[in-house]
């Protein structure tokens, strides 16, 4: 009895031994405890914009982005004028990231010679396992800064300053369906405070679409277009006008995104290429353009501050 | 004598469990920097959510580091690097799986910094290598201090670095490892 006693308390403190080590430390690494981290789905989009579109990218807490964008000429004007690349409008545009949800951008466009500004909230974010999209807000507002025209002097005729202001409201909903494939749709409503007569209504109502197809790590397909739901015949200082469709390439190089893109739409402004974009598709009223920014980090994350922060 | 049995089992795996000697931390820090002379900002993160766990009894050690938990201080630098370099969506954690081989020139009755070597198996972007480190741990009463730096070559862990840019970022990024661990 005593021996069979020996052996079991050996055998079991041989197994408690075994059991120790093979409650191995994977185990004691899981933290059962923790509440589960939400797997947020990131890069959605390669930039905050998809083209001239905002995308539901936002920038980071602290960062700031400098946009340079350039609209060349039409390319139907042929040769002599290269192919449009003579003329260009520019928008310069400055995008600040307050919150990881929320970021804020002013900008100046040589076309029209207009000042915007625009915020963007984001309120839904994708989830792996969970919600199934990302949704923001983005709202913007513009005002031309050319001189006012000359009125016939009756005194009812005056100019006012908000005749020159436009509005555009956006819900951007968008999901990554793949490492590759990304898509959003943005219903749309753009407000003009004057419009041409009083034929046209002053809101557009729009639904776009876009969307981006990755070729690699660093280069991707993008593509968007507005369909205006109403106020499709609406003239711009005589002109007709016509749905914004733009076709790009994306380059990743390090710091900055380079977007590369034909587009039908010489407005960089939210209002100007969904609601006025002039030329058409169909005949050749395309041009060449890009949009390059570069980011700063302006507020270091904490990690990054206090007497550590020397070595960075 | 069931009971005497029964009672000898309890205490030959209460005490087998006593002996069991392991340390364990959940916010421990890793640092890498990938800097050269001709990058044009620090390409340098910190990650503050390294979990480590170590038997001090058999010398076993076992990192788990979070990939995604690396902060930046260029956010759009942070989402590359998860992107396109390490692929975290794909390979989520990196993981270091090793002992310690001198695990008899260490006394964790007694306080003291001890020159320790590790050698183990390292996982980076799903690529495993063969790797030996020499480091430091400082006991202090029931906490051990881990300390190392050690060099990883990227192209060992398949992580590609486009031509455009392959001479701004280091070929070799410098690791340094902090973790304080508490006795469990």
């Amino acid at each position: 009895m005593r021996k069979n006693l020996l052996l079991t308390v050996l055998l079991t403190g041989m197994m408690g031994t075994a059991m120790a080590q093979k409650d191995n430390l994977e185990d004691m690494l899981e933290d059962k405890d923790a509440p589960k981290k939400k797997d947020f789905v990131t890069a959605t989009f390669k930039a905050t914009r998809i083209i001239s579109s905002s995308s539901v990218e936002n920038l980071g807490q602290g960062t700031l982005d400098f946009r340079i964008s350039h609209r060349f000429g039409l390319l139907n004007q042929g040769y002599e004028n290269t192919y449009g690349l003579d003329g260009a409008t520019t928008h310069l545009a400055l995008d600040y990231g307050i919150k990881p949800w929320l970021m804020v951008g002013i900008a100046h466009s040589g076309f029209l010679k207009e000042d915007d500004g625009f915020a963007k909230v984001k309120i839904l974010r994708q989830v792996k396992h969970g919600m199934p999209i990302t949704l923001s807000y983005m709202g913007s507002v513009s005002v031309q800064t050319t001189p006012a025209p000359t009125l016939p002097s009756v005194d009812s005729n005056k100019w006012f300053l908000s005749n020159r202001f436009y509005y555009c409201n956006q819900i951007l909903i968008a999901r990554k369906f793949s490492d590759a494939i990304s898509i959003q749709i943005m219903p749309t409503m753009v407000h003009y405070n004057l419009v041409d007569s009083s034929k046209f209504s002053n809101n557009t109502f729009a639904i776009g679409i876009g969307g981006r197809v990755k070729l690699n790590k660093r280069i991707a397909i993008t593509g968007e277009y507005y369909y205006r739901l109403t106020n499709a015949d609406m003239t711009v200082a005589g002109e007709k006008t016509y749905n914004a469709l733009s076709l790009g390439v994306d380059i990743e190089t390090g710091g900055h995104v380079f977007q590369l893109m034909l587009t039908n739409s010489q407005g960089m402004t939210d209002r100007t290429y969904i609601a006025q974009t002039a030329t058409n598709w169909a005949d050749g009223g395309i041009r060449l353009g890009f949009n390059i920014s570069r980011i700063f980090a302006i507020v270091k994350p904490k990690e990054f501050r206090g007497k550590e922060a020397d070595k960075w | 004598m069931k009971k005497i049995i029964l009672t000898s089992m309890v205490l030959a795996m209460a005490t087998s469990g006593v002996f069991a000697q392991k340390y364990l931390t959940r916010t421990g820090k890793v640092t890498f920097d990938a800097t050269t002379p001709t990058s044009p900002e620090k390409i340098a993160a910190i990650n503050n959510e390294v979990s480590t766990v170590f038997d001090a009894k058999v010398g076993n050690i076992l990192f788990q580091v979070p990939v995604k938990s690396f902060k930046f201080k260029n956010a759009l630098m942070q989402e590359h690097f998860n992107e396109n370099y390490m692929e975290s969506d794909k390979f989520p954690k990196a993981d270091f799986k090793g002992n310690i081989t001198n695990l008899s020139d260490v006394n964790f009755s007694k306080d003291g910094t001890y020159k320790t070597t590790v050698s183990g198996s390292l996982t980076i972007h799903g690529v495993t290598n063969s790797v030996t480190v020499s480091g430091t741990a400082t006991v202090t009463g029931n906490t051990v201090m881990l300390k190392a730096t050690f060099p990883a070559k990227l192209a060992e862990y398949k992580i590609s670095v486009p031509g455009l840019v392959a001479d701004k970022v280091a070929k070799e990024a410098s690791v340094i490892m902090e973790c304080s661990l508490t006795q469990k």
